[in-house]
């Protein structure tokens, strides 16, 4: 699993093992102050990060930057 | 001498607004706002609020370096002898602005610190080593039973004087060893509270042991494109019209949905139940908390194997742990009936 949040500390304190931070409470996989496009982009990049999250081997707690 | 306070609160509490208001940057106002007004009651002559500085919950915890750096140094104009933060009863991103700031005054202006919280506000275990956090109930029903601990304690640090236990103060166990006298010694004490164990009768350890929850971390995904991946939301992602009726905060329910037919999110099939962010964002394009539209791109395009043909929704907003945990065993049990590989988890 990969935790893909805005406030990591909280993410770190519940126990997640793969973190990707995010961009906004309100928003974490977007930003309404883009256009359609740049912020589909946007998207696409947390989620290949999520996705190299999951394939990469972790002893502990991981904060994906 | 009046003892000087300032006091620290959220956008709620100073009565500027809710969610929609929860990116408001630091201000201060002079004199007691909101729940200072009980504080003062409480506090007679011998205290004064001084200042309350007010920060916007999702403001603070974006920009949590900066906004700590501008309350704190409002603060510091007024020359307090204490602060006080909160209380912030359940409330996580509350909880965890009043654990920074309480622990940045500690740290930096070297004076003592109340702050309030519900025991399971990420707040606490993030910050109870750092300031004293005075337990209170979930919610702001519980104001007055909150804040007459948290000043009495308020004073008896401002006046120095020594403190009791974190039961007879009220106050969340900072995990402080101090040393005092017993009448028994300790291989009598220890053999007593064997004794009482066997029995299954009552007794109070001396030395609790700290509780970590923690998991192993998953072995890595092999292979990608053939992976099934799974979305899991605690930010209330379900369809238009909130089916299973999942609760805006506090939620006793998950919800499962199916993802057939679906390509994109968007005003005219989904919204959030979520009662704890500003929903503007989320229900103008519900893909920004749970991204369907680049996961089905991406297996179209064979970049992933298989997107789960359901996803899993509650609402993660005072969610009780209990309830939480119950939620996880069986959103799990279930992804792995269904082989599903890996889950991407999304939280607002």
């Amino acid at each position: 699993m990969v935790h893909v949040c805005t406030i990591v500390p909280i993410s770190l304190t519940v126990g997640a093992n793969r973190i990707v931070p995010a961009v906004a409470i309100p928003h974490p996989l977007g930003n309404p102050s883009l256009g359609r496009d740049d912020e589909k982009k946007l998207r696409r990049k947390l989620i290949e990060k999520a996705l190299n999250a999951l394939q990469t081997e972790v002893s502990g707690q991981t904060v994906f930057e | 001498m009046t003892i000087r306070i300032v006091h620290f609160i959220n956008q709620f509490f100073a009565g500027i607004g809710g969610e929609e208001k929860a990116d408001h940057r630091p201000e201060v106002r002079e004199g007691a706002v909101g729940p200072g007004i009980a504080f003062k009651e409480a506090f007679g002559e011998e205290a004064e609020i001084v200042a309350t500085v007010v920060c916007g919950d999702s403001y603070f915890n974006e920009n949590m370096a900066a906004a700590v750096d501008e309350v704190i140094s409002m603060m510091e104009n007024y020359r307090p002898d204490l602060v006080i933060c909160g209380p912030a009863f359940n409330a996580g991103r509350y909880g965890i602005a009043c654990g920074a700031v309480a622990e940045t005054v500690v740290n930096r202006l070297g004076i003592p610190v109340v702050a309030g919280m519900y025991p399971e506000n990420p707040g606490v275990d993030m910050y109870k080593k750092s300031a004293y956090i005075i337990e209170t109930s979930k919610t702001a029903a519980g104001m007055r039973k909150a804040v007459t601990p948290m000043a009495r304690l308020a004073l008896k640090l401002a006046r120095g004087e020594e403190l009791g236990s974190p039961e007879e103060e009220g106050y969340i166990p900072r995990g402080i060893r101090k040393n005092q006298f017993a009448a028994e010694r300790g291989s009598k004490r220890a053999v007593e509270m064997l004794l009482k164990k066997l029995e299954g009768e009552e007794y109070t350890t001396e030395y609790p042991m700290p509780v970590f929850d923690r998991v192993a971390p998953a072995a890595a995904i092999k292979d990608i494109k053939k992976a099934k991946i799974a979305l899991v939301s605690s930010g209330g992602p379900v369809p238009k019209g909130n089916p299973d009726r999942i609760e805006s905060s506090s939620a006793t329910k998950f919800g499962k949905y199916s993802l057939q037919w679906l390509d994109d999110l968007n005003p005219g099939n989904s919204e959030t139940a979520h009662g704890g962010y500003d929903p503007v964002y989320a229900n103008e394009d519900l893909d920004r908390v749970l991204p369907v539209d680049v996961l089905r791109e991406m297996e179209k395009a064979g970049e992933i194997g298989s997107l789960h043909e359901y996803w899993y929704a509650t609402v993660g907003n005072g969610t009780s742990v209990a309830n939480a945990r119950r939620f996880a065993t069986e959103i799990a049990k279930e992804l792995n009936v269904a082989g599903v590989d890996a889950v991407i988890l999304t939280s607002t």
